[in-house]
């Protein structure tokens, strides 16, 4: 599995004075669903455009499936398969002379490329419609046609760039899915970039976090709020009926406690910081003490905190 | 690599086949070829009405080239087909190249396009090679069907040269609409906006058509010492080198390459000396003499469509590719 067939050494793209992507090295193993996180204009697109060959780094290099992305972009195009974040097609051509032309420019045959684009139509639900023409087609649908048009030259990485921008919800969800799935029928490695932290959370391995040209941080997502918030251990609050007085009576007597750091209240809510996991222990104290608890909650950080966190840390 | 290029066409073929399919179907390209097949019957007409007269002229050293004579002659009312196409080429060539690489930037697919493992220039090259065979093929057919219809109605059977030289005329009128053809494309990729890139391609059009001749004639005269005072040398000289100056424009070199060849009897393009002009006959020069003295035209537009093309070229290869 250690077997990084993604490799960005160095990477660095400048235009003019402006750092668009800043010494960025990264490995992604094969068979691992890696999502590239970071607000708009972070350097992610360019970061892609770098692997593909479409655009020259200023300085470093970038190996995908062990080709040099620069000096030998049509080896790397010939196993990668790469889906713009904004994805058009011929108008003037149905959905299935679409997927055709991009499988006979890819080497294929007609007849081949006919039964391909045929089966990828299907894998994306898309076999209704492929005789329509694309300029009927919705959002979604054309995402889906993308994702075929992908598929089609059997790569062994796809790279998706903001796979989910525009769609609704459900499709967002079923979008995901289906990448997931199919990375894990056909061991393809992926590699998608957004600005959507729940749709990255949904599906990825392990997710880099992008901001202003760095990657600041990178794996998966519990290693990277363990490492954000380990500081601060488990977060416990408990909402009680009643509105808290202050001073509140217990506090002193859950201050002595060794295994709780902190503890804030408001209005009806007391949240503990605590080394351990002493949820059980303190919903017990506090109904023995005649507290009407009416809600306990468990702090689980998930992206949206890592991400915010880091976000106040640059700004 | 080897096993799959060996189950299909190369990728370059695969796109001129699409590109040729996209010009057949757009509109655009019926209109033009409705446009240049309009001119053309109008043309035929109306040198076919007078053909009769050019035939018996045997004052004209070229009475004898009827097919030629049905490409040229004209009555004055309206002009030539190769003076109808010094026009009209540029137009098909701009109207042809002006969007191809802007229009699939704008729409999103040059991005798709690129990530699939092709190289750029087929790009280029495919984009100027289907719309080029789209052009020499209407132009090809026309002329065929002028020569069978010629055949049909007079029974005149043609010379050698004839064929040649008509099919040298399509050959050069196939270069020029190349040269305004990579020129649009290089304006296309240098233009995000497609309207830009044709404003600019005709701008490029009507300045070498109307404007260039103008401002030659203006500077010519400012600086250029009185004829009285020169001698029969110097004016050669002069003559010789406004007409150089007026062979930048590439129009220019296409009606001086077409006329020489449609025309048996033009012996030279620029002004010639009485010594030069002692002893000659009037009579048409064989196809190959014609050719030679065209050969510097034709070389200029192959050499200014091949650095147009260049251009684009260096343009395209290193660019970054985003949509």
């Amino acid at each position: 599995m250690k077997d990084p067939i993604i490799q960005l050494r160095d990477l660095t793209k400048r235009y003019g004075s402006q750092r668009a992507v800043d010494n960025l090295n990264l490995d992604i193993n094969k068979g691992e669903i890696f999502g590239l996180l970071g607000p708009n204009g972070a350097g992610k697109t360019t970061t892609i455009l770098m692997m593909l060959g479409l655009t020259d780094p200023t300085n470093g290099s970038a190996f995908v499936c062990g080709y040099n992305a620069t000096s030998d972009p049509i080896s790397v195009k010939r196993k990668v398969g790469y889906m713009p974040d904004s994805l058009g097609f011929y108008d003037h051509m149905t959905a299935l002379e679409n997927l055709v032309y991009i499988a006979r420019l890819n080497g294929l045959s007609e007849n081949e490329s006919h039964k391909r684009a045929l089966e990828m139509m299907d894998i994306v639900g898309l076999s209704s419609a492929m005789h329509k023409k694309t300029s009927t087609f919705s959002r979604g649908m054309k995402q889906r046609l993308g994702l075929a048009d992908v598929l089609i030259k059997q790569p062994d990485v796809i790279i998706l760039d903001e796979p989910t921008l525009g769609i609704d919800p459900s499709g967002v969800r079923e979008f995901l899915m289906l990448i997931k799935r199919l990375s894990k029928e056909q061991g393809l490695t992926v590699l998608l970039s957004s600005h959507h932290l729940h749709h990255v959370q949904q599906v990825c391995d392990r997710v880099g976090i992008f901001v202003k040209g760095k990657l600041l941080a990178q794996g998966n997502i519990d290693t990277l709020s363990g490492d954000l918030f380990g500081h601060e251990g488990h977060v416990v609050s408990i909402s009680l009926a009643e509105p808290i007085s202050d001073p509140w009576l217990p506090e002193q007597e859950l201050a002595q406690w060794e295994t709780i750091k902190n503890i804030s209240t408001n209005q009806k809510t007391v949240e503990f910081e605590c080394t351990q996991n002493i949820t059980p222990t303190l919903v017990r104290f506090l109904v023995e003490k005649g507290y009407d608890i009416m809600g306990v909650l468990q702090k689980n950080y998930g992206l949206d905190d890592i991400y915010q966190k880091y976000f106040e840390d640059k700004n | 690599m080897a096993s799959k290029k060996s189950q299909g066409v190369s990728p370059f073929r695969v796109m001129v086949r699409k590109e040729m399919a996209d010009h057949i179907r757009s509109w655009r390209f019926i209109v033009l070829m409705g446009l240049i097949i309009l001119t053309f019957v109008a043309s035929m007409y109306d040198s076919l009405s007078n053909i009769r007269a050019a035939i018996g002229n045997a004052n004209d050293p070229d009475h004898t080239f009827l097919y030629l004579k049905l490409l040229t002659t004209t009555d004055n009312s309206i002009p030539p087909f190769h003076v109808f196409l010094s026009f009209l080429a540029p137009l098909l060539g701009i109207s042809l190249g002006f969007d191809a690489v802007n229009a699939e930037q704008n729409s999103g697919t040059l991005t798709r396009l690129m990530a699939q493992p092709i190289y750029r220039d087929n790009l280029l090259l495919a984009k100027f090679v289907s719309a080029l065979i789209m052009v020499g093929a209407l132009f090809v057919v026309l002329t065929l069907l002028m020569i069978g219809g010629g055949l049909i109605l007079t029974g005149v059977r043609m010379e050698p040269q004839e064929l040649l030289r008509i099919l040298g005329f399509v050959m050069i009128s196939v270069t020029y609409v190349g040269f305004w053809l990579s020129l649009s494309i290089v304006l296309s990729i240098k233009f995000k906006q497609a309207a830009t890139s044709a404003l600019t391609a005709i701008g490029i059009w009507l300045f070498f058509t109307v404007f260039y001749q103008i401002i030659v004639n203006l500077i010519i005269r400012s600086f250029l010492p009185d004829p009285s005072f020169l001698t029969q040398d110097q004016i050669q000289f002069y003559n010789e080198f406004i007409l150089d100056l007026l062979r930048v424009a590439p129009n220019q070199l296409y009606t001086d390459a077409t006329t020489t060849l449609l025309m048996p009897s033009v012996r030279s393009l620029g002004p010639m000396t009485m010594q030069q002009m002692a002893g000659a006959i009037p009579a048409p020069l064989p196809f190959r003499e014609s050719l030679m003295i065209v050969w510097p035209q034709v070389s200029g537009l192959i050499g200014a469509t091949v650095a147009c093309f260049a251009l684009s070229y260096y343009l395209f290869m290193r660019r970054e590719i985003r949509s």
